[in-house]
């Protein structure tokens, strides 16, 4: 009796001893099993999801998911991407048809309370403001006062203007449209006089318009609207890993990693935390249960942050963004992230 | 024990003890879903119940008739879209049925032009999907009217552009009650009226002009009494400031589009349910009314209609259910009805998908179901008594 008593306690201290036990992640094992990601993007939105002539899908949210796929299965293709609009974007989350959300979505506060999901870090700082026609001379947000404004329905942008106005006391009138694009063409067709969405949105947005020149985006911004990956609750693991890969890019712009010389950096880097990232030390992948290189995939496939920013948003696009609040904090803006440790 | 055996051969026993045991076992088929549905939503940490209808709704609407304020409860905003749902239904069905009655009887006419007309008209509208038909009249409504500052001005007072119509609202409305009360008082005398002239009719033969009395009890002295009432008191006038007209009352071209696109669309169904219902009536009904010497007006509205109406009714109550589930298409334009405002806005708002969809569905029931209900009495009334 002692004896299978001792007995179970060595194979119990030998178990826990020796490699890491993972955690189960059914959402991985799913992943791996199917051979891609699935990615919940915008409907369309030049800049951060948006299917270009070719039907390739290319922007920022996009790009963190092809990160992700890069990470988990060694090849940035491995992603299919799955229109949501603002309504069904969390059934769809909720439901499993899709891993994450990678789409333009605000954090806040009764999401994460009521709907059963968690956002894992923000990729884009978003503000709230106004497009208006240049013939209308309006100069500030309180110029709009018994204006007529667009909206999506549903969107953070919806509550967001009737709370600032009724603060106010400005009355205006707020016509809720179900989706972006309808939104957009009636603030066209001169329905409303305002079209309200985040910075980064009408920036991309504005490209739609019969004559982008006519039409002007205000620079005050009225909100502040982070954005990131959304899971859903439960899987710690599969969190873990949508948490780190954007955590992955951050820090790659931050110890100058760059697509193009990860190779270079990963045979002759010094820098511990590089050495570290790029799996060179610490066994950091096979703790998340991925290949050491995860992140080496994703900067040689995809890049740093930084660069897919350029590409995406930035001045490499027709966009045209300065990196403001989305530069990293060394440089004034507001992106950090953890060390690698 | 042998009672309750011998009870049971009896077949009334037996059947209702099947559907007895059908009806539990449906009940409890439902409570397993909804449980299990409940049970899973706890889990993954997604709120359920029904406690969000009393929470701030904060949700803008830019045409109400409740009153309703965004710093309301989402019941009230839910009871504004039921309100905006119906408004819509009650007057796209009034048109739909003016229109459909015209184009069908149209259709049947021996001028070629006329009928076909009215054959194009049906055809068209049968074949296009009425998505189209609503962003045609949304887009197409917009378009044809003014910027704010260009408005189409009638008199002064009424003011028509791309944010709708602006119409003056008195800012007293106690005059209105009395005109109102007034108004009721002469309908009644107009049925009394009809009433006594049938009688005198069946007694003498002698005919008297009930409609063109009714028309001056039931146009002109409402008219008058309304106008007294209206220069009682002040006026909430319309007047631009800004971007846009403020004060009265905004009648917005999301109302006018949906009413326009559901009305013409329903229309072009209800012609030819008409069409078929006036052609079950046998021709001989009809020269035999003619030999009688009736007008032609007389012989359709006297003779074919009554007849017709049996056949007519039960499909124009499903073309009527139609429209009623059809005005969620106002979604798509922005006109707050329950789709737009509650299984939009306040499902993304609160995220409890189920629970909305839930009682939208209930809505949609109870609205039909009443439809259905008024529809077969208002047949059993008009059924054709054959002696």
């Amino acid at each position: 009796m002692k004896f299978i008593a001792l007995a179970a306690a060595a194979v119990f201290v030998a178990g826990t001893a020796s490699a890491q036990q993972l955690a189960p992640s059914a959402t991985l094992d799913a992943i791996k099993a199917r051979g891609h990601i699935e990615c919940g993007v915008h409907l369309g939105l030049p800049g951060f999801s948006f299917a270009n002539d070719k039907g390739e899908w290319t922007g920022l949210d996009v790009d963190y998911c092809k990160s992700l796929a890069a990470a988990v299965l060694g090849d940035a293709t491995k992603v299919k991407f799955t229109p949501t609009s603002v309504q069904q974007r969390w059934a769809v989350l909720q439901s499993s048809q899709v891993d994450l959300l990678s789409r333009n979505t605000t954090i806040t506060f009764s999401r994460n309370a009521t709907l059963g999901v968690n956002f894992q870090g923000i990729n884009f700082y978003e503000g709230q403001t106004f497009v208006v026609r240049t013939k209308a001379k309006v100069a500030g947000v309180k110029d709009l006062a018994d204006a007529t404004i667009c909206v999506a329905a549903g969107s953070t942008e919806e509550k967001m203007a009737a709370d600032w106005f009724r603060e106010r006391n400005l009355k205006v009138t707020i016509i809720n449209f179900q989706k972006n694009d309808d939104a957009i063409s009636a603030y066209d067709q001169g329905r409303c006089d305002a079209y309200t969405a985040g910075v980064g949105a009408l920036a991309g947005q504005r490209i739609k318009f019969k004559d982008p020149a006519e039409h002007q985006i205000l620079t005050e911004i009225i909100s502040n609207d982070p954005q990131g990956p959304v899971t859903r609750w439960g899987d710690e693991r599969w969190q873990l890993v949508v948490r780190w890969v954007l955590n992955a890019q951050i820090a790659a712009e931050a110890l100058g990693v760059t697509s193009k010389n990860v190779d270079e950096m990963k045979a002759k880097s010094t820098n511990a935390e590089v050495r570290r990232l790029l799996g060179v030390d610490g066994k950091f992948g096979a703790m998340m249960g991925l290949s050491d290189d995860w992140a080496y995939n994703l900067i040689k496939q995809v890049g740093n942050y930084g660069e897919s920013y350029e590409r995406t948003v930035g001045m490499g696009s027709p966009l045209k963004l300065q990196r403001g609040a989305n530069a990293l904090w060394t440089k004034g803006g507001l992106l950090f992230t953890p060390p690698f440790q | 024990m042998n009672a309750l055996l011998l009870k049971f051969r009896d077949r009334k026993v037996r059947d209702i003890f099947w559907q007895v045991l059908a009806s539990l076992a449906l009940v409890a088929v439902v409570a397993f879903f909804v449980k299990n549905a409940s049970d899973n939503m706890v889990k993954a940490g997604i709120a359920s119940g029904f406690n969000f209808l009393w929470r701030d709704s904060g949700i803008e609407v830019p045409f109400n008739l409740t009153g309703y304020k965004p710093s309301d409860t989402i019941w009230a905003l839910l009871w504004t879209g039921i309100v905006n749902t119906i408004l819509v239904s009650v007057a796209s069905v009034f048109l739909a049925t003016v229109v459909g009655f015209s184009v069908g009887l149209m259709r049947l006419s021996h001028n070629w032009l006329l009928s076909t007309l009215a054959a194009v008209y049906i055809e068209f509208v049968r074949n296009i999907p009425l998505l189209f038909f609503v962003l045609f009249w949304y887009f197409g409504v917009l378009a044809a009217l003014p910027t704010p500052k260009e408005s189409f001005d009638f008199l002064g007072i009424i003011f028509l552009n791309r944010r709708g119509l602006s119409i003056p609202t008195p800012n007293d409305v106690s005059g209105f009650h009395l005109a109102l009360l007034a108004i009721l008082v002469l309908i009644v005398a107009q049925i009394a009226l009809a009433r006594w002239a049938r009688a005198r009719q069946a007694r003498t033969g002698q005919d008297f002009p009930v409609w063109a009395a009714g028309f001056v009890l039931c146009g002109a002295l409402p008219l008058l009494a309304l106008v007294a009432a209206g220069a009682a008191t002040s006026w909430d006038q319309p007047i631009l400031r800004g971007f846009n007209y403020r004060g009265g009352f905004v009648l917005v071209p999301e109302f006018v589009a949906l009413f326009m696109a559901l009305s013409t669309y329903t229309a072009g169904f209800i012609a030819e349910v008409v069409r078929g219902g006036i052609q079950s009536v046998r021709q001989g009904q009809i020269d035999a009314a003619r030999a009688l010497g009736l007008t032609q007006g007389r012989v359709i509205r006297l003779v074919v209609i009554p007849q017709a109406m049996p056949v007519i009714i039960p499909p124009i109550t499903s073309q009527y259910l139609n429209l009623v589930k059809n005005s969620s298409f106002g979604a798509a334009i922005a006109y707050p009805e329950i789709v737009a405002v509650f299984m939009g806005s306040a499902l993304v708002a609160t995220g409890q998908a189920i629970e909305i969809i839930a009682i939208t569905l209930g809505i949609y029931l109870t609205i039909g179901l009443a439809v259905s209900v008024f529809m077969n009495w208002y047949n059993a009334r008009h059924k054709l008594v054959t002696r």
